[in-house]
């Protein structure tokens, strides 16, 4: 090996390191008791490893008053992203569809302005959609997030499987128009067949976008109805008593769990879903 | 009427999403833009105030200190991203036969959620027992660092754990780029005798120009909407030292009951994206019209 090789492999080496500390930081401290926090150093390892900090983190640590631990808010989260990815998801891949291979004059600007509404700052709705939500009589429940998470997931979903179904070609459809097949019989035979791999992009994708969510967490839940990222940030940003490190890595850890999770088993699926939705076209 | 139906069944199956985009984008912009123009205080108030709002607004020291930090924010962390990525991207571009499980470690901070990280970066950064402690430990006594509670240096943490968190993804965009480059002008030039640097700067880079726009596009679409990291982090402190205008929006609509100063704030948020996103989403549809 030349001497420009080597040098290769050891700045891709420091770069692991710079990407991997965060994680080996968070996971002793997460094991440690807090005594050995204070005796030994950040990256030290324990020298006893206490699953403590995860149990209090799920069963009894303080978010606000209540001293509950995450495991309700974590349910939150999943009765929150679970309706939303099904359904913006299903509406996605209805509208691409329709804008692929149902053309009507005009498909074009409704793409577009679909396509617009994924680009906002999200700052521009907060307030109108507070009341909104009032309005509608779901302001703070699950079901009123739910509602947010599909307004503004449809946007990219249309995009994901408008982008795909291009690809299809329209012979497929003519033929099957020609032999009497209806508009449902072609979605439901024909596309949705041809379909898996940008299902599962567009899933993975809206799960992780609907379970990281904060800005509208903290903007339209209230008490115990919270998903589990303001939940984490509640526990984070107490004043009150002794700062817990380790307990805070442990909540930390349980909050990024499935989404870390669904990235080292479909990885391939998240990038796909990263480039596609920056790279338009 | 039934043939009516068969005959607008597409139209019928868009409709509802877009009667949700209309309301809940383009109408929710349209009530936001015009909130921005009356008198509102607590409660919002339709009456009609001119720019009374954005005067008030652009009179707030608190609002400077936001723009200047997203200015600084914005500048460093996408400067930084691109250059990470970027080395990132073309070292992994050289047949390293563990590429697929660098890549994945690079990337990975990206899965997760801002809070998540903001998290772990406060704990590593916290004065008395993370970086410094570690370094003190290691026989610098007098060493310092205490930038997350230090009101002029503070931006610079949500700096460094936003280049950790995104640069894998500037990566990911770049190694496509790279590998969507025709290997034949590259094996022509290497036969040419043109050096492996001279090829990047001057042939690889330069035909790469299209992802560069689009990624610096994301990155400061990313810089302007932080919110999740500096909330977290730093809270926008010490004291507003580190707001940025995604925080002081939410800061006076749910905190300081100021809706009209908010909605000033929101609508030039908007126009600022705006002015980077539309010619990049009117090119990049422009371009798929004509190939």
């Amino acid at each position: 090996m030349t001497v420009g090789r080597w040098l290769l492999f050891i700045v891709l080496g420091i770069f692991v390191a710079y990407f991997l500390t965060p994680l080996y930081v968070m996971v002793i401290t997460s094991l440690k008791s807090l005594d050995d926090i204070r005796m030994g150093g950040m990256m030290s390892l324990p020298t006893e490893i206490t699953f403590d900090p995860w149990i209090k983190a799920w069963n009894s640590a303080c978010v606000g008053i209540q001293c509950e631990g995450l495991n309700g808010y974590f349910w939150n989260s999943v009765k929150i992203a679970v309706p939303a990815v099904l359904i913006s998801t299903i509406l996605g891949a209805l509208n691409g569809y329709v804008l692929t291979k149902w053309r009507f004059r005009g498909a074009d600007i409704v793409f577009a302005l679909m396509l617009f509404g994924c680009f906002i700052p999200f700052q521009v709705v907060l307030m109108p959609m507070a009341r909104m939500l009032g309005f509608l009589g779901v302001a703070g429940t699950i079901p009123g997030l739910v509602l947010v998470h599909v307004v503004y997931g449809i946007g990219f979903a249309t995009l994901f499987f408008r982008n795909y179904y291009v690809t299809i070609p329209d012979e497929l459809v003519k033929a099957a128009t020609i032999d009497g097949a209806g508009f449902f019989t072609i979605f439901w035979r024909i596309m949705l067949p041809l379909s898996v791999p940008i299902i599962v992009v567009t899933v993975i994708w809206q799960f992780t976008q609907i379970w990281n969510d904060f800005l509208f967490g903290v903007s339209f839940s209230a008490g115990g109805g919270q998903p589990i990222t303001v939940a984490l940030n509640n526990i984070v940003n107490s004043s009150t008593g002794v700062k817990e490190y380790n307990l805070d890595m442990a909540a930390a850890m349980i909050v990024g769990l499935p989404t870390f999770l669904v990235y080292v088993f479909a990885g391939r699926y998240f990038i796909r879903g990263l480039t596609a939705g920056s790279v338009k076209g | 009427m039934l043939r009516w139906l068969q005959n607008n069944l597409p139209r019928i199956v868009l409709a509802p999403s877009l009667v949700a985009v209309a309301v809940f984008v383009y109408g929710f912009i349209i009530w936001t833009a015009y909130v921005s123009m009356t008198s509102s205080k607590l409660l919002p108030r339709y009456d009609f105030a001119g720019l009374l709002q954005y005067e008030k607004l652009w009179s707030m020291p608190r609002w400077y200190v936001a723009l200047e930090n997203l200015f600084v924010f914005s500048g460093l962390f996408i400067f930084f991203c691109m250059a990470l990525g970027l080395l990132l991207a073309i070292m992994l571009d050289q047949r390293i036969r563990l590429e697929g499980a660098l890549r994945t470690i690079y990337l990975y901070p990206m899965a997760l959620s801002f809070v998540v990280t903001g998290t772990a970066w406060k704990w590593i950064l916290n004065p008395g027992l993370g970086v410094e402690k570690m370094v003190r430990d290691l026989g610098f006594e007098s060493f310092e660092f205490n930038w997350l509670v230090d009101p002029d240096m503070a931006i610079y943490t949500i700096v460094i754990a936003g280049v950790w968190q995104s640069s894998g993804f500037v990566m990911a965009m770049f190694l496509a780029g790279l590998r969507s480059i025709d290997s034949e002008i590259i094996k022509a030039a290497h036969m040419d005798g043109a050096s492996l640097p001279r090829i990047y700067l001057g042939i690889i880079i330069p035909s790469m120009s299209p992802v560069f726009f689009s990624t610096f596009v994301v990155l400061g679409h990313l810089a302007i909407k932080s919110f999740d990291l500096i909330v977290v982090l730093t809270g926008g402190g010490p004291g507003y030292a580190t707001d940025m205008p995604a925080t002081f929006m939410y800061a006076m609509a749910f905190q300081r009951g100021r809706i009209g100063i908010s909605a000033a704030s929101a609508t030039i948020m908007l126009m600022t994206v705006m002015a980077v996103v539309v010619p990049y989403l009117y090119s990049e549809l422009r371009k798929k019209d004509n190939d």
